[in-house]
């Protein structure tokens, strides 16, 4: 075991019998391109980030240079799902819906501490992290993150679109939740996400 | 008391006799001659076909967080409206027992996520009354420093969003930039753009830097330049006027009875800020004046916050002339941790270094309540101390929860548009309604 | 046309220049005169007056609070228009009862006064609403039921306000609930799924007659039987 070399994701390893046509990379090439440089984003946002966000489409750090000025405000019409701002459990399921309504091919970035992992907020009321509830691509780190963390978080993405195959088969899968739970991870997992750790461990004591 | 009346002469009020918007007549040209269209007689008045039950929200782009609306329509005029809030509810005052006051500023930070340093200003301001602490005379001119430049920051963002949902996309533009200035300004303060905590129990958590003063002055010369722009561009523009006068009345009664503070009660008419009638921080000393309405209408609380960038900038300049030198913190070890430079080399410093931040500074048992005139309104803290390091209960009194209950009734008989423009006049922030 | 009015300072009926309190000391203030006022007129309702840090609180039996604070909005020598906050407080003693407060402000003599009233937890947690006398009080005191369970007895549409409607868990504010929930994560966030965000409109809003022909089956049952939907 021991620490293995970090790999080179310029590199891509396949097997000979998977191997793409000139034809399908070059279509791969283009309909990635024009998807990263044309994300248009769904700003569900609750808090703070969201201020953070309006401020990165604003003229100081335009986010129009990145395609992204056309802020899609109905889900149908919309690639990314920035999820900017801490999400209680009363706003759980309308993120699921959104979520669900927004149309294949779909993003998400989730900006923040408080839509990563909950933040700051380590309480009755607060959805640890919202990879509990949609699938994320992309973790904004900060609180809130500055425009400039959250254009390298657009950039990231932009990356990880361009790097899409549409040979691989279970990229633009819907996510299928337990019909009876609504979970669509195991609720162990769950649990390990939520639990504190290191300081917050204590943070519980009140009085003293 | 001495009035300086401000007149705007408007080439239409855009209300109609009976004080309702005016309703433009559909002309079309029959046979080379403009006919108003009327309705088809024999049309029977009580057609009027069934309600409709519309929802806006939580996701919405207009409603300013995650607000939800339940609307009953009568084709386009709002019969009834029933709000829902608590998507953003995050537990703030149960947070607040576990922590202690010092750490309870980062989370006042969040909460009115607009006037971040203002909310640290207010907490700080509770605190010291529980701890009966007196700060300095500098520490108390940067705080005002802080509060007013708060005040702008959250009005420009109320006034780049209000624009947006009455239909202008520019001036939100124009907003942001002066607001990246004051960015700028903070983040060489304090380290950070949005979410400050600024203050601490006894005094604030850094000094100025040297060649702050002459940014904020930089900033208090150029910032009337936007503002004159955009009041150029909105004050007497028919369409701004049509769409906000005479929307959302409130009369100073009401406002009053159902709690309405800050820019909602004074565009009512009623002269209550809480920096002249309950005054903190010497702002009795300061000259300024404070803007009140006639009508309460939508255009009227845009009137009166805009004269309050105006005479926010007023009380910057006379804080940054009498800026005094000394030190900002109060000299009590108890509270208020050593310089580092003592902390890495006496013992004493060390140890009350670690008391302060390990145990945290101990009020006697008391109570306090403390308001400041936010943006929004009347911002309250009360806190209730056991004895401990840590508060039994803190209480934010949230102006804008208090502001919002009153939309049912402003919004009655209006329009579908109309509820997005009232809705935005009233400056909620759902970070603080909803805690 | 319009117009509006810059003014030097507020007007106040007593005519004195407010100034920022200095030194204000723990428990050796002078008192509100309303506190004097208070105790002069209801004699036996009024428990106690303290003056904390320069604000005069005054401890009023339950069963008098809504004379008394009708009596402080109406009277004239006192005019108590604008109130400021509801709230309840719990102590971490469990033997100390819980306290409900009222902080009022009388805009126009610039007096500021708050009314306590302590409940005991063993009874039911209930008092009288002062909806009637402040429509500020409605949603103040929809969110003190929410997080602590108090009741108010003559409120209009008590329910929960910040929490949803069909939340399990008790009273968040409450001290024997810990700082996380009784749940874990994964239940709390099945409960939250749970909701239907549709279900969620109050009985006023389900009293459209046109639209009740619309609902689905299962609703207009429930509603006919005189159910509240969605909780």
């Amino acid at each position: 075991m021991g620490l293995s070399a970090p790999t080179d994701h310029r590199t891509v390893s396949y097997a000979p019998e998977s191997q793409e046509g000139w034809v399908t990379t070059r279509m791969d090439f283009l309909v990635n391109w024009a998807r990263a440089n044309s994300l248009w984003p769904m700003p569900f946002g609750t808090a703070c980030c969201a201020i953070e966000f309006m401020a990165t489409a604003a003229s100081d750090f335009d986010l129009a240079r990145f395609g992204m000025e056309r802020m899609s405000f109905s889900p149908r019409q919309a690639d990314v799902l920035i999820c900017a701002g801490r999400v209680p459990f009363k706003l759980a399921p309308i993120i699921r819906r959104i979520w669900q309504q927004m149309p294949q091919p779909k993003w998400c970035i989730s900006m923040g501490a408080c839509a990563s992992t909950g933040g700051m907020f380590d309480n009755y009321a607060v959805v640890q992290g919202i990879d509990t509830i949609i699938p994320v691509d992309v973790y904004v780190p900060g609180c809130p993150p500055r425009p400039e963390g959250l254009i390298y978080g657009i950039r990231m993405l932009q990356e990880k679109v361009k790097n899409e195959r549409s040979s691989d088969a279970g990229t633009r899968d819907e996510m299928e939740p337990d019909p009876a739970s609504q979970l669509y991870i195991p609720p162990s997992v769950i649990d390990e996400l939520g639990e504190p750790f290191g300081n917050s461990v204590n943070q519980t004591r009140s009085g003293l | 008391m001495s009035k300086r009346t401000v007149e705007v002469e408007l080439s239409t009020s855009g209300l109609d006799a009976q004080g309702r918007p005016q309703r433009v007549p559909l002309v079309t040209n029959d046979g080379g001659t403009a006919v108003a269209l009327q309705p088809p007689p024999g049309l029977e008045p009580d057609l009027e076909g069934e309600h409709m039950l519309i929802n806006i929200g939580p996701q919405h782009p207009a409603t300013h967080g995650v607000l939800r609306l339940v609307l009953e329509l009568d084709g386009e005029t709002v019969v009834r409206c029933i709000p829902h809030i608590g998507y953003l509810h995050c537990g703030f005052e149960k947070i607040g027992e576990y922590r202690q006051y010092n750490q309870i500023i980062c989370w006042t930070d969040r909460e009115d996520y607009l006037n971040s340093i203002g909310n640290n200003v207010a907490f700080a301001l509770g605190a010291e009354r529980l701890f009966g602490i007196e700060i300095t005379e500098r520490c108390k001119v940067l705080r005002v420093i802080a509060s007013e430049l708060s005040r702008i920051m959250s009005h420009l963002v109320w006034l780049g969003t209000f624009c947006i949902d009455i239909g202008a996309f520019t001036p939100f533009l124009w907003a942001f930039q002066r607001r990246e200035e004051i960015y700028r300004l903070i983040e060489k303060w304090v380290g950070a753009r949005l979410t400050t905590t600024a203050t601490r129990v006894g005094g604030m958590a850094a000094d100025i830097p040297s060649g702050w003063m002459d940014g904020l002055r930089q900033f208090i010369r150029t910032f009337p330049h936007t503002l004159d722009e955009i009041d150029r561009v909105l004050t007497r523009n028919a369409i701004w006027v049509g769409r906000t006068v005479g929307l959302g009345v409130m009369t100073p009664e009401e406002a009053t009875n159902w709690g309405l503070s800050g820019p909602m009660l004074r565009a009512s008419g009623v002269d209550y800020d809480v920096r002249k009638d309950f005054p903190y921080l010497d702002y009795e000393t300061y000259d300024f004046e404070v803007p009140v309405g006639t009508n309460g209408d939508v255009y009227d609380r845009y009137l009166v916050r805009f004269e309050e960038l105006r005479q926010s900038l007023r009380i910057l300049q006379q804080a940054a002339d009498r800026l005094p030198d000394g030190p900002v913190n109060i000299d009590d070890p108890r509270v208020i941790l050593p310089p580092k430079s003592k902390a890495t080399s006496e013992m004493e410093s060390m140890i009350h270094h670690f008391k302060v931040v390990m145990e945290g500074p101990r009020p006697p048992i008391g109570e306090s309540y403390v308001a400041v005139e936010s943006p929004k309104g009347e911002k309250g803290y009360y806190m209730v101390s056991d004895g401990t390091a840590k508060p039994v209960r803190w209480r934010i009194r949230p102006p804008s929860f208090v502001n919002l209950a009153a939309i049912p009734k402003m919004v009655e008989g209006h329009l579908l548009s109309d509820v997005i423009a009232i809705n935005a006049s009233i400056d909620i922030v759902m970070g603080e309604i909803d805690r | 046309m319009t117009r509006f009015d810059v003014v030097r300072t507020g007007a106040s009926a007593s005519g004195d220049q407010p100034a920022t309190q200095r030194n204000v000391s723990h428990r050796n203030g002078a008192a509100n005169p309303s506190a004097k006022a208070l105790q002069d007129k209801f004699g036996s309702g009024v428990k106690r007056v303290d003056v904390i840090w320069g604000e005069t609180i005054v401890y009023v039996a339950p069963s008098a609070v809504h004379e008394v604070i009708r009596w402080l909005h109406d009277d004239p020598s006192q005019q108590y228009d604008f109130l400021s906050d509801v709230t309840a407080v719990e102590y971490r003693d469990a033997d100390v009862p819980i306290e409900v407060v009222w902080q009022l402000r009388s805009l126009p003599y610039r007096r500021f006064i708050r009314i306590k009233a302590q409940i005991p937890k063993g009874s039911p947690l209930e008092i009288d609403s002062v909806w009637d006398i402040y429509k500020s009080a409605d949603w103040l005191e929809r969110e003190c039921y929410d997080m602590f369970g108090i009741r108010f007895n003559g409120h209009p549409d008590l329910r929960r306000i910040l929490m949803w409607e069909s939340y399990k868990e008790g009273f968040p504010l409450r001290k024997d609930f810990p700082l996380r929930g009784r749940f874990s994560r994964s239940e709390q966030l099945r409960q939250a799924l749970a909701q239907n965000p549709e279900a969620r409109y109050s009985m006023e809003e389900l009293t459209i007659a046109d639209a009740f022909a619309e609902l689905p089956t299962d609703m207009r049952e429930r509603l006919s039987k005189g159910e509240r939907t969605g909780e």
